[in-house]
């Protein structure tokens, strides 16, 4: 601490480094940003359990405890097993629990002085949000591929084709974007870290159930079947199957066109809608 | 004064919440290479100024120009001059001390070696080399505190604002951080520090505004803001029966008015010439025979101006013992 003759002076005349934002700094900024998230995630060992072993769990649970009682009911195009069915639903529900991600860590960094940090710094201010949200992103994507091995260990197979698989993988991907942006605006809404866990889960539960992703809408009783049809989640989880497992596993009247191009409606929707919301949150949360 | 433009100036800054007026018309100025103490009670609004001078807040009304930057016109300009660190330590204990500081750097616009390059400057600087290369959340309080305020160095800012940059942190820590302070200021940073602690601004600060419900109620020099409460008093206390024979006494020797505490039973009165008056006072005492009890000349801490231009009581206090003029 002695070292006041180290080099870092400067007097007060020097040009700063940067003086205003451009798209390279802005793009630089959101994968600095992106680094530190995904850091987070790789060093905390808490973080890496959980965003493992959950999804492993759910997949384990759901396929041994309600697999038998369950393949009856289930249209041919699964071919009989309940993993079939259920590999693409947990995509999606993983994605959506994942997601609730980005509230946790916005409002984790709000409250412990982080944000306030970046924002003082000629940073873009947009990299906060991208970055967070590209992160999130990426885990997710490591978290679904780990799933799908373990996936393909118990005995999950597409009947489409591999390109069919991969299209699926990658439409529940971009729905975990979207709805990492409408959790974004959670996070910063909420603020506190403690209360956003459970907002998080609040719209998140119902939604998850109240789909065709563990289960054929069609036993619901028929009020709660026409929310679980139209609610994005089982749109999505129907845009799913129908690329992995073929038209067979989607509802009657419905194709895997359709379910597709709904798809990717709500996803452009939600993300224009949230990300929108979620500046304004963040404007609103630190000022 | 010095002919140099502040580097930082403030205009009749008005910023609320709400009802609440948390700066009612702010307005400070000072030169570049100095410490500006920031002294206040809890809630007079040093971390609402810190955060408007910081671009992390608008101001309502008023200007704010730092490094002859207008914060409110350029935010960019301005917060590629400044480092800020904050009440908490925003570092993140899951990268390395090296990590932080490398991400601070490239988010002020380094190249990836010329981050390496500073970063390694930074931390020698504050004696983290040994330590660079472990997560943050194996360091200690005082490493992590001295991390936080010196990260935002490697983007070279022209002003830093410090946020009570000790408060919460053991003494020896302190002491450590004043060091890394003072060094900043030798270096040619300039810095403003928010700080509740009185012996912070005196050793510390060039300049001290003390702030209290949203505007800066006294300005100066630490020792400015004590003369301005008035200067060192004498006092001491003498048998009843002789106390009228030794006020009087005193006020030959002092030339200025005593005044009578009777709870405390002590005579006070001012000591223009300090320990010169002192030593008058005891000889022309003992010359009639009147011994002095607790005997003690008082120079008037940072505390006494605190409490004089920020709180009521001790308003009241201090009328009962002001020097009075002739």
């Amino acid at each position: 601490m002695s070292a006041a003759t180290a080099p870092l002076s400067e007097g007060s005349t020097h040009e700063p480094d940067r003086a205003r934002i451009t798209v390279a700094s802005a793009v630089s900024d959101t994968l600095v940003i992106a680094r530190r998230n995904l850091l987070r995630n790789v060093r905390l060992p808490q973080l890496l359990l959980f965003a493992t072993v959950q999804p492993i769990m759910f997949l384990l649970l759901f396929n041994f405890v309600f697999g038998g009682a369950i393949e009856g009911v289930l249209p041919p195009a699964a071919g009989g097993n309940y993993i079939n069915w259920l590999v693409p639903g947990l995509i999606i529900q993983i994605s959506t629990f994942g997601a609730g991600q980005t509230a946790i860590g916005l409002a984790d960094d709000l409250d412990r002085g982080v944000i306030d940090r970046f924002r003082s710094l000629p940073m873009a201010r947009s990299a906060v949000l991208t970055g967070r949200t590209f992160a999130d992103l990426a885990r997710n994507a490591a978290v679904v591929s780990l799933m799908m091995v373990v996936g393909f260990g118990i005995g999950f197979r597409y009947q489409t084709s591999f390109l069919g698989f991969l299209a699926g993988l990658l439409l529940g991907l971009l729905f975990s974007y979207a709805l990492s942006w409408m959790m974004a605006t959670i996070g910063l809404y909420v603020k506190t870290p403690e209360a956003v866990q459970s907002a998080v889960f609040l719209p998140v539960f119902p939604l998850v159930f109240a789909s065709s992703v563990f289960l054929p809408t069609a036993t619901m009783p028929s009020w709660l079947q026409a929310f679980a049809d139209n609610q994005p989640i089982t749109v999505i989880t129907n845009a799913l199957r129908g690329l992995m497992l073929g038209p067979g596993a989607l509802p009657p009247g419905t194709s895997v066109s359709g379910a597709i191009l709904t798809s990717l409606a709500w996803i452009a929707g939600i993300t224009l809608v949230f990300s929108y919301l979620a500046v304004r949150a963040y404007r609103r949360a630190v000022d | 004064m010095p002919t140099s433009e502040p580097i930082v100036e403030v205009r009749d800054v008005v910023r609320c919440f709400g009802q609440v007026r948390a700066l009612d018309g702010v307005s400070l100025a000072f030169e570049p290479g100095i410490i500006y103490g920031l002294l206040g009670p809890n809630g007079a609004g040093k971390t609402t100024l810190i955060r408007v001078l910081a671009t992390l807040l608008r101001p309502d009304r008023g200007t704010v120009r730092v490094a002859g930057v207008d914060v409110v016109a350029d935010p960019t300009g301005a917060r590629a001059r400044i480092g800020l660190a904050g009440q908490f330590a925003a570092v993140d204990e899951f990268l390395t001390g090296r990590e932080n500081v490398e991400m601070v750097g490239r988010l002020y616009g380094l190249s990836a070696a010329e981050t390496r390059r500073r970063s390694d400057e930074v931390l020698a600087r504050i004696g983290l080399t040994h330590a660079a290369g472990r997560q943050v959340g194996t360091y200690s309080g005082g490493m992590r505190r001295r991390l936080d305020l010196a990260a935002s160095l490697v983007g070279r800012p022209q002003v830093m604002f410090l946020d009570e940059p000790t408060t919460g942190i053991d003494p020896r820590n302190r002491m450590e951080l004043w060091e890394l302070i003072e060094d900043l200021v030798r270096s040619g940073t300039t810095v403003l520090l928010t700080t509740q602690y009185l012996d912070e601004a005196d050793r510390l600060a060039h300049r001290i505004g003390v702030i209290d419900r949203g505007t800066i109620v006294s300005e100066g020099t630490a020792d400015e803001l004590k003369d301005a409460v008035g200067g060192a008093v004498l006092q001491l206390r003498v048998a009843d029966d002789r106390r009228e024979e030794a006020v009087a006494i005193l006020r030959r020797v002092s030339g200025e008015e005593a005044t009578y505490l009777p709870r405390e039973r002590h005579v006070r009165i001012p000591a223009r010439h300090g320990s010169r008056t002192l030593l008058e006072a005891v000889r022309a005492l003992d010359a009639v025979g009147i011994e002095p009890d607790d005997l003690a000349l008082h120079k008037p801490s940072l505390d006494d101006v605190f409490l004089a231009l920020t709180g009521e009581a001790a308003t009241h206090a201090l009328t009962e013992q002001e020097p009075q003029e002739p």
